[in-house]
């Protein structure tokens, strides 16, 4: 159970740069009067942050993670979302077996 | 009243299962991975509880030396969650239930799964604190414990890539995008944040193209409102 000092500064100051990004945008949001249209940009955040984090590896890696992607997503139309990801899962992982 | 408390706070950590399950293997890569960078258990355990950010504590690992150097490392978190700015504001519109002082306590557990159960459930239902603590508290438990299993374990893990369980928070992103689905509007949203993330993420090392995914589709919601401004909600 050792804790280098210079380690110990790196942690801190990657906790500092986290604590900052996750309060940031709450104080903001107290501090702006967001009228209708405001709302409604902001309203295209979580779709597009989720699209953003998913794309490059469910349409730019390759055949298995594609056809996960595209199974993960028909499947989560009809079903809840642990047998959507599970289904996901299996595909990617047989895909690559096989492939 | 305390079993209403207890129905939310079992309602959000059920819901929230499959990614605590998820996020599991994930902390046990973490942890095999800063044995192998040189990180004692003590680090690796410290950087998980007051960082708790996946994705820049991957980054960490990829830039760590002996001594450590602090200043990169912080720039390099500062950027990798910088999306976290605009979580934090999305959701910070959906706390209404939340006293004030409670609200910057829970986006100090901020994480891209926690903040997207939130997000979901903030769309059916006011969201409770303790339907988020259901989310938040389990999950980053899991992620604690499992860095600690990794560190101790070394590198007697196997493959997760062979399962399939590194798809897994894909997989979950993915079946999530379809809750928000609202018609043409947002699959031009998240055509053009798809476009803008894979040309970033091919052209330019780190994790930018998340920005620029999320810039990507919110200009394109800006530029739907300039055209079809009577779409606009009364």
């Amino acid at each position: 159970m050792t804790l280098d000092p210079s380690a110990f500064a790196a942690i801190l100051a990657m906790a500092c740069a986290t604590v900052f990004t996750r309060l940031s945008g709450l104080y903001l949001m107290g501090r702006l009067r967001l009228g209708p249209r405001g709302s409604k940009l902001l309203g295209a955040v979580p779709p597009a942050v989720l699209m953003a984090l998913v794309a490059p590896v469910a349409l730019a890696t390759g055949l298995p993670e594609t056809a996960a992607a595209a199974v993960t997503a028909l499947a989560a139309l009809r079903l809840p979302l642990l047998a959507a990801t599970a289904l996901g899962v299996a595909t990617a992982a047989l895909m690559r077996f096989f492939l | 009243m305390r079993q209403t408390w207890f129905d939310d706070f079992r309602g959000g950590a059920l819901a929230t299962l499959p990614l605590t399950i998820a996020v599991a293997p994930i902390g046990m890569i973490f942890g095999v991975g800063a044995a192998a960078k040189g990180l004692s258990v003590a680090e690796a355990g410290l950087m998980s509880a007051l960082v708790f950010a996946g994705g820049s504590q991957f980054v960490a690992l990829d830039l760590w030396r002996q001594p450590a150097p602090w200043l990169a490392l912080g720039l390099a978190a500062l950027l990798v969650n910088i999306r976290h700015v605009l979580l934090s504001m999305s959701l910070g519109g959906k706390l209404q239930a939340f006293p004030v002082w409670l609200r910057y306590l829970a986006m100090l557990m901020l994480a891209d799964e926690v903040w997207a159960m939130a997000e979901k459930r903030a769309m059916a239902a006011t969201l409770t604190p303790a339907w988020y603590a259901g989310i938040a508290v389990p999950f980053y438990l899991t992620w604690l414990l499992s860095t600690f299993v990794g560190v101790l374990a070394g590198s007697a893990i196997g493959d997760p890539r062979a399962l399939g369980l590194d798809f897994a928070f894909t997989a979950v992103f993915i079946a999530l995008v379809t809750g928000f689905w609202k018609g043409r509007e947002t699959g031009l949203i998240l055509a053009a944040s798809g476009l803008a993330a894979i040309l970033v993420h091919r052209l330019v090392p780190g994790a930018w193209y998340i920005a620029a995914g999320a810039a990507a589709g919110i200009a394109a919601a800006a530029v739907q409102e300039f055209l079809w401004p009577e779409e606009l909600p009364a």
